[in-house]
């Protein structure tokens, strides 16, 4: 580059330019229309995010990782942040002249740099729908601060917040730059909506239910921001190139809030077997001895589980869906890890095995793979989901407790597809109406495992100390000694 | 490092099984595929892994960042990992292993990663510096060190308390050079019973003492509201006992060369390493022919550690570019800021295969100076982007920020 320039993002790959007020790595200082609409829209995401985000602690100081390039250098760089001025950037993973359309009719095809014309309709509302998520769930978590069993939990928090600030910001650039006066208006319209909002709620079903306590938050990011993993991960494999490397970055920044639910639940899990060692109890079903020390008893985090993991199965939509089809074949959407399954990605004469209500039972059938598209994520969600759920049982093993946690079947309380006018049970056994309301309290979290849970949520803002239902993680953050002030409560 | 131990022990890049959530960002960020997956584990395979550290930072569990030393021939199979569901414990393998590592012990291993973590790369010393000893004193096995002295070398009054400490080693050996550290074991525990963690702080003096011959060394440590470690350090009397570890870090050291150009950009007490090498080489090799220059960031000169003692250090031996942020009635300067102001010095220098360019402050500057060289570089038709991994590779890159 022999050219001098104050235009950093003509800087080597990767670098972001902080001189426009929107940080970024897509040029915008020489995209003046996108450039403007995004300063437009800017006002209004700040004004949403104090009176939506993070209730009480919009002045103190957060320590944050900031994406300040997109190499592996360059992307958790760690400091004291107060939110409202964390610097929420559109960032896009580097571009590779070379990527082709994977999947689908255009299979081989150069990568799509514009929308095609045919298909506007079907990726605005792809990216309206995820879009739509991200700031729902800043808004489903905004209290929860108050209850902070730790400051290291409310800084993962705070991160998991401003992080999916930052991914409403990524697919609000996409409306932005690619599909004109209808992209403003939808990226207007992820500001308006609410989660759990009777006249505006949010586009899907999980993200409008409330997030009461933190064992909520940690199974809300190990189960339901793992569908938005696999959803990520489905759209990078988009033949439309700016959407699959939005997701490829977006998906990076996904893997902090796995972590946050999988440590979250298991740190909890670890609590629990600890304090019933140390009361000599052994049947992890005493619940009045186990709930006397002030710890979650096993069998109200698998309800917890049961719950959490059917809502959020909801999300994959219909196991047979023309609509998920014409995505994959229009090469929109793919599947989980599309490149690295060994078949034609085209689908057209396959067949996948599909769980469906037939005949008064649920039985696999063979359906065409494309129809099955939605099917096939939700398998691999699910395999995905065991793997976590294996670890807790590790940490119950290793506790020397008989007690093992399981995902219930698919067919237990859904809301969406083949089983939603069904009940069964989690086991998958088939009920009536009256039995399942009768039984519903053993599986799914009841008034007094809820109240029971809200007596615990006790703030423990200490330095170094944790709340006695939670066990200290094993490294801290940014390789942070025990005692770090991770959030500045008090100052500012 | 002898060669001996090189061929025959490797440090071990390993995954903690146990706080791993195999989310496969390791493996997606892997520039040369060494890490790997089954059904049970994420790996690392050791022919592969080249140490680039690429992963470290991305990881959001801090799984990533863990080694074991062990016999190369001896190294832990991909297949023996995935059977894993914790980590071995580190083999006993005697005083040889130190000398293959910067240090054995984790802790220390992870907070110089982290501190060296800029360079972007895997770190390598000037070829011509001397061989450091590392890791002679552990936590088990610490030093101790008597308080010699404990000076404020900020005004009086200002916000920050940065203080010039002096320990005393008295007959036990504790071998450093410029660019090392120590650890300080802070008394007492943590609000969870275990030990505080070690604290790593920049010797701040020359490798024959901060008196000549006087087996002592200088720190700057300024004190943290609430930092445990800077509060015990800043509140020592003269005559207190201190327990130390160390020294660690082998490749921050300065170049031997009497031509090697020095560069050295810092704020705050990321000066400690460059107080220690402008002493070297006023006391080695006062009329050598290699450049020394200083960018030097503070918000005023009251703040700015060693203010006073640097305007003696004559030009000739330390070109002194001192720059501040927070002076009424001027404009903000920050040592990037000075840096671009140079750029034509800076440029000749960055053309020199003899110069050496060291960062040393809080993690907040790094990209502020990186971007500043990466101008001045594109100003002169030179390329940042593959200068630096050249100047790493022949150890004249280095980056050192906490």
């Amino acid at each position: 580059m022999t050219q001098t320039t104050s235009n950093m993002s003509a800087s080597p790959a990767g670098a972001v330019d902080y001189t426009t007020k929107i940080p970024n790595n897509v040029n915008l200082a020489s995209d003046n229309r996108v450039l403007k609409a995004l300063e437009q829209w800017h006002p209004g995401y700040i004004d949403w995010w104090k009176t939506m985000g993070p209730e009480g602690f919009q002045t103190s100081d957060v320590y944050l990782r900031t994406a300040v390039s997109i190499d592996p250098k360059g992307w958790a760089k760690f400091d004291y942040v107060k939110m409202p001025e964390y610097r929420w950037g559109i960032l896009l993973a580097p571009e590779d002249g070379e990527r082709r359309v994977n999947f689908g009719a255009h299979k081989g095809e150069k990568a799509w740099n514009e929308v095609p014309g045919e298909y506007r309709a079907m990726l605005r509302r792809l990216v309206v729908i995820q879009g739509d998520t991200e700031p729902a769930s800043v808004e489903q978590q905004r209290f929860l601060g108050k209850t902070a069993p730790s400051l290291y939990d409310m800084r993962n928090l705070f991160q998991i917040n401003v992080e999916e600030g930052r991914h409403l910001w990524a697919m609000v650039y996409l409306l932005h730059k690619y599909f004109g006066k209808d992209g403003r208006e939808e990226a207007d319209g992820l500001l308006q909506r609410r989660s759990g909002d009777v006249d505006k709620p949010r586009m899907l079903g999980a993200f409008n239910e409330e997030t009461p306590d933190w064992l909520s938050l940690f199974m809300f990011t190990f189960f339901t921001d793992r569908d938005g993993k696999m959803q990520l991960e489905s759209l990078a494999q988009s033949g439309f190139d700016p959407m699959s490397r939005t997701c490829r970055f977006m998906l990076t920044e996904e893997a902090h809030h796995m972590f946050v639910g999988e440590t979250g639940v298991g740190r909890t899990i670890e609590r629990t077997c600890e304090a019933m060692k140390a009361a000599g109890i052994e049947d992890p079903f005493d619940l009045p001895r186990i709930r006397a020390l002030g710890v979650i008893d096993l069998p109200t985090i698998q309800k917890k589980a049961n719950l959490h993991y059917s809502l959020s199965l909801d999300l994959f939509g219909s196991e047979v869906s023309t609509n998920a089809a014409n995505f994959y074949n229009a090469g929109l959407k793919g599947r989980f890890m599309e490149t690295k399954i060994e078949d034609d990605h085209l689908l057209t004469g396959a067949t996948y095995p599909v769980l469906k209500y037939i005949d008064g039972q649920i039985r696999t059938v063979d359906e065409p793979a494309l129809t099955a598209i939605n099917m096939r994520l939700r398998d691999d969600y699910s395999k995905d989901c065991q793997g976590g759920v294996s670890r807790w049982n590790r940490i119950i093993e290793k506790a020397g407790i008989k007690f093992a946690l399981t995902l219930p079947n698919v067919a237990f309380n859904r809301a969406i597809g083949e089983f939603k006018s069904i009940e069964a049970s989690p086991e998958g056994k088939l009920l009536t109406a009256e039995q399942w309301m009768q039984a519903r309290d053993q599986w799914l979290p009841s008034k007094a495992d809820g109240d029971y849970i809200a007596s615990l949520m006790q703030p423990c803002w200490e330095r170094g100390k944790f709340a006695n239902w939670i066990a200290a993680p094993k490294i801290g953050i940014d390789n942070k000694g025990g005692d770090f002030e991770y959030v500045k409560v008090h100052r500012g | 490092m002898t060669l001996a131990t090189e061929a025959t022990l490797l440090k071990q890049h390993l995954i903690d099984p146990e706080v791993c959530i195999r989310c496969n960002t390791c493996e997606a960020t892997c520039p040369v595929g060494a890490v790997t997956h089954d059904a049970n584990n994420y790996v690392v395979d050791p022919e592969k892994c080249n140490f680039c550290l690429d992963c470290i930072a991305p990881c959001p569990t801090g799984s990533i960042d863990n080694w074991r030393v062990v016999a190369r021939a001896k190294s832990y199979s991909v297949n023996e990992q995935f059977g894993w569901n914790e980590l071995p414990k580190q083999d006993d393998l005697g005083d040889d292993a130190a000398a293959a590592v910067q240090a054995v012990e984790d802790e220390v291993e992870k907070l110089l990663a982290s501190a060296h973590a800029g360079t972007g790369g895997k770190a390598v010393a000037p070829l011509s510096a001397s061989k450091p000893a590392i890791n002679l004193y552990r936590r088990d096995k610490a030093a101790a060190a008597a308080v010699q002295g404990n000076f404020r070398i900020t005004a009086a009054g200002t916000e920050s308390d940065i203080r010039h400490i002096v320990l005393s080693f008295g007959a036990t050996q504790f071998p450093v050079l410029e660019g090392q550290s120590i650890g300080i074991v802070p008394p007492g525990v943590q609000a969870n019973g275990k030990p505080h963690d070690i604290r790593l702080y920049s010797v701040a003096s020359a490798r024959d003492g901060e008196k000549r011959n006087g087996n002592n060394v200088g720190l700057t440590i300024k004190r943290v509201q609430n930092g445990v470690g800077s509060n015990y350090m800043c509140d020592l009397k003269v005559g207190d006992k201190v327990q130390a570890t160390g020294p660690f870090g082998a490749t921050f050291l300065m170049p031997n060369d009497a031509n090697a150009n020095v560069v050295m950009i810092c704020t705050g007490t990321g000066s400690a390493p460059f107080r220690a090498f402008t002493e070297r080489r006023r006391r080695a090799a006062p009329g050598a022919p290699g450049k020394f220059v200083l960018f030097f960031g503070a918000r005023t000169p009251e703040e700015l550690p060693y203010f006073g003692p640097l305007q003696k250090v004559p030009n000739a031996i330390l070109e002194k570019h001192l720059v501040f942020s927070r002076i009424s009635g001027a404009d903000k300067e920050y040592v990037q800021d000075r840096v671009r102001k140079r750029a034509d010095d800076v440029a000749a220098l960055l053309a020199s295969a003899q110069t050496h360019i060291y960062i040393c402050g809080l993690k907040g500057m790094e990209n502020g100076v990186e971007e500043s060289l990466a101008d001045v570089c594109r100003k002169h038709g030179l390329d940042w982007s593959k200068l630096k991994p050249d100047m790493r590779a022949q150890g004249r890159f280095h980056v050192e920020t906490y």
